[in-house]
């Protein structure tokens, strides 16, 4: 425990909450620009946050008291544990060493799974309906998910999401194995806003139809918990995509030679440029061009057309490789 | 997770999908719905009653209150059947003119319920789209008669406001945009695969069941029935264009009566619309716009007739349908009663909920275009043994809550 561990430990965090409520404001707001609206200022999402802790927590009365209150924390301790594995740009991951890429995915699903359980305790019809579809959505989307880390295995022989982020994965394979990684990306991709719970795939917490399903009943403190895990969940599984598939460096593509803090301070922009971009092709704009998909309409779009995209994917790294 | 495998859904009254109130009480295993009921009634306004006390025209501007979108299909039917009983006829221009304000009507009322469903499937982009598209013909309406909703531009005999040659010239601008802008709303809403894969084969009414049901306007029309007031019964200017009911058959070869059909027969109708006021502008007569043109001359002429009517009037949700008797003692109509296209269509929904599942119970809900205040006519209160409550048993209780409120709060009367 060095000192500047512990000084990570805690900057990490907070970064990464910083960062995913400003990202969800711009999505917000770019959101808004692309249906003709003037939509929010980027700092609404700090707003909603401050004002979802000052208001009151109401626990519904046939709701499973102590599992309904702990899944919040649960929801947000893992997303904030999964913010300690991503690497940002040049930095290393404070965790490095103590977990790799599936760590990172177990602790996704441990926030789908954490809401989940949280709807179930909450006791409303329209809770149950949410966290049934969610669980359903869960079991859809995982598989194409593992085979893209599994792809990345195969080039690598290794889980270990730095390895990963210093040497860019295009530059380890061959033309058939390229093509291969390009499946998987389009794969990962598609998975991104089901992950998210985000349109065309948030089933779970459509509100026409069943009033935001599993968080129907969570109000106040534990809202604003769930709030927190769904900006910073947005914010690394970005991060996770840039560092996977774009991990070029400002300095190697244009041969700069920078060092101290200014190496720093420019890998650091270019890290959350290319995360802002990748957040805005696969959430903003993607959310914004769809309609909602029935519950056995999206597990269709998983179990049969992401699974051949991702394991044709998988088969041509295996040859290529 | 829990042995429990049926859950009661209540949508309603209060429920993100539904713009007003009504209450769906549904039974659901897992996403399927097994046992379902509709329950009405959330909106009784005793807006007849009221019209009953009132004279003819301040009743004719009332029923306009009926409904924020059918504005004009109220007073349209409520105009044809008292100009039957009082046995007057507007003059030709003002024949002209009505069905020009219905039809701008008619397609503002489409393009809001396209909106509305591309919103109840989550497809909020489209809804902004549709809905800023819509603008337009509200800002035409505004120019046309004063206001974008409730336009009080009509009467009985007539209508209240000329349309000028200026003003033609903005309904040709408005009938050229929304040529392009229906073309556009076909590409987008036909052939967008979510959409189709959202509304092909949900809430699917067949020919016999919209008979059985007694459906009425797009809501029968998708299911293949050739019914339209307009058609079938002819009034003011529609008879000399002869309308012909849009019915999927004609424009794909088959009417399946599901959701993706009525979305075909609505923008198709939108069309319509723009060819009824393009021949309605250029065949518009010269003259006058109202037969009595004495407000004061008018009413004493409805005072001393007797005699009931009907007047009808298709509505974009369907057929309205307005009831009039004038006992020839008061200047108003002595019994009025409106009937509303949604209070058929909302009989098709629990045969089609029945087997449905969850995610379609806004579609099924939205798709008919429900109107909650149009359609409840009457509210019936219980007690807790299931007696009906008389009128003046629940003043008495309203009077007593009031009293002991105003006790509590320590209110002085």
């Amino acid at each position: 425990m060095t000192p500047e561990f512990i000084t990570y430990a805690f900057a990490f965090p907070i970064l990464g909450v910083f960062l995913g409520l400003v990202y969800k404001g711009i999505d917000r707001r770019v959101s808004a620009r692309l249906t003709s609206r003037i939509g929010p200022p980027i700092r609404q999402p700090f707003w909603d946050v401050g004002k979802l802790l000052l208001k009151e927590t109401i626990v519904p009365e046939n709701a499973v008291a102590w599992l309904f209150n702990a899944m919040p924390l649960v929801a947000f301790a893992s997303s904030m544990t999964l913010l300690l594995y991503i690497p940002f740009g040049i930095l290393k991951a404070p965790l490095e060493g103590y977990g790799d890429l599936v760590v990172i995915l177990y602790l996704l699903t441990l926030q789908s799974l954490a809401m989940a359980i949280g709807g179930f305790a909450s006791g409303s019809p329209f809770s149950s309906v949410g966290a049934q579809r969610e669980m359903v959505l869960m079991m859809s989307y995982e598989m194409p998910l593992a085979t893209v880390i599994v792809g990345f295995a195969l080039v690598y022989r290794s889980f270990s999401l730095t390895t990963i982020a210093t040497t860019p994965v295009w530059n380890m394979v061959g033309p058939l194995a390229g093509i291969g990684i390009l499946l998987l990306l389009v794969a990962l991709l598609i998975v991104t806003p089901a992950e998210l719970a985000k349109l065309p795939f948030d089933i779970a917490e459509a509100e026409t139809e069943i009033a935001e399903g599993m968080l129907a009943e969570y109000s106040g403190r534990n809202l604003a918990l769930f709030y927190l895990s769904d900006a910073v969940r947005g914010f690394a599984m970005a991060a996770i995509e840039v560092v996977l598939f774009i991990p070029f460096t400002l300095s190697s593509i244009f041969n700069l030679s920078l060092t101290g803090p200014a190496l720093y301070i420019v890998e650091g922009l270019w890290f959350l440029f290319k995360v802002l971009v990748v957040y805005l092709l696969a959430i903003t704009l993607v959310r914004t061009s769809f309609a909602r998909f029935r519950i056995e309409q999206a597990s269709r779009v998983f179990w049969v057309y992401v699974n051949i995209i991702a394991l044709v994917g998988l088969a041509l790294v295996w040859m290529g490789v | 997770m829990m042995a429990k495998t049926q859950y009661y859904v209540p949508v309603g009254p209060i429920h993100p999908a539904l713009k007003e109130p009504i209450r769906v009480e549904a039974e659901v295993e897992g996403e399927r719905i097994v046992r379902v009921d509709v329950k009405r009634g959330f909106a009784h306004r005793g807006i007849e009653y009221m019209g009953m006390k009132r004279n003819a025209i301040q009743t004719l501007y009332l029923s306009e209150r009926i409904c924020g979108i059918c504005s004009i299909s109220h007073p349209y039917a409520f105009v044809i059947g008292s100009e039957k009983a009082l046995g007057i006829e507007a003059p030709p221009r003002a024949q002209y003119i009505r069905p020009i304000i219905a039809e701008l009507e008619r397609i503002h009322s489409h393009i809001l319920w396209l909106g509305v469903v591309a919103h109840e499937m989550g497809f909020d982009s489209l809804l902004f789209w549709t809905w800023k598209g819509r603008e337009k013909v509200l800002d035409l309406l505004e120019l046309l008669t004063g206001n974008r909703i409730n336009y009080s531009v009509f009467m009985i005999g007539g209508v209240r406001r000329d349309i000028k040659e200026s003003q033609i010239k903005a309904i040709k601008d408005a009938i050229d945009f929304y040529r392009i802008f229906t073309e556009e709303m076909k590409n987008v809403f036909l052939s967008d695969p979510v959409y189709k894969a959202r509304t092909r084969g949900v809430a699917q009414l067949s020919r016999e069941m919209a008979l059985k049901l007694n459906v009425c306007g797009p809501v029968a029309r998708a299911a293949g029935l050739r019914m339209d007031v307009r058609q079938d019964n002819p009034y003011d200017a529609y008879a000399d264009i002869e309308v012909r009911a849009i019915v999927p058959q004609d424009i794909v070869g088959e009417a399946r009566g599901d959701a993706y059909d009525i979305t075909l027969v609505r923008l198709y109708e939108i069309e319509q619309s723009l060819d009824i006021i393009e021949f309605c502008i250029e065949n518009m007569p010269e003259g006058r716009i109202m037969a009595i043109p004495n407000y004061v001359v008018l009413l004493s002429k409805i005072k001393k007739t007797k005699g009931e009517a009907i007047g009808m009037h298709e509505a974009p949700r369907g057929e309205v349908v307005h009831y009039f008797k004038y006992d020839g003692t008061r200047d108003g109509p002595a019994v009025w009663k409106v009937v509303a296209p949604s209070y058929n269509n909302i009989n098709s929904w629990a045969p089609l909920l029945l087997g449905a599942e969850v995610a379609d119970i806004p579609i099924v809900v939205a798709y008919i275009d429900p109107c909650m205040c149009c359609n409840d006519r009457v509210a019936v209160v219980r007690d807790r043994d299931g007696r009906i409550m008389d009128y003046s048993l629940i003043h008495r209780k309203a009077v007593e809550k009031t009293m002991r409120l105003k006790r509590e709060l320590g209110v002085r009367a």
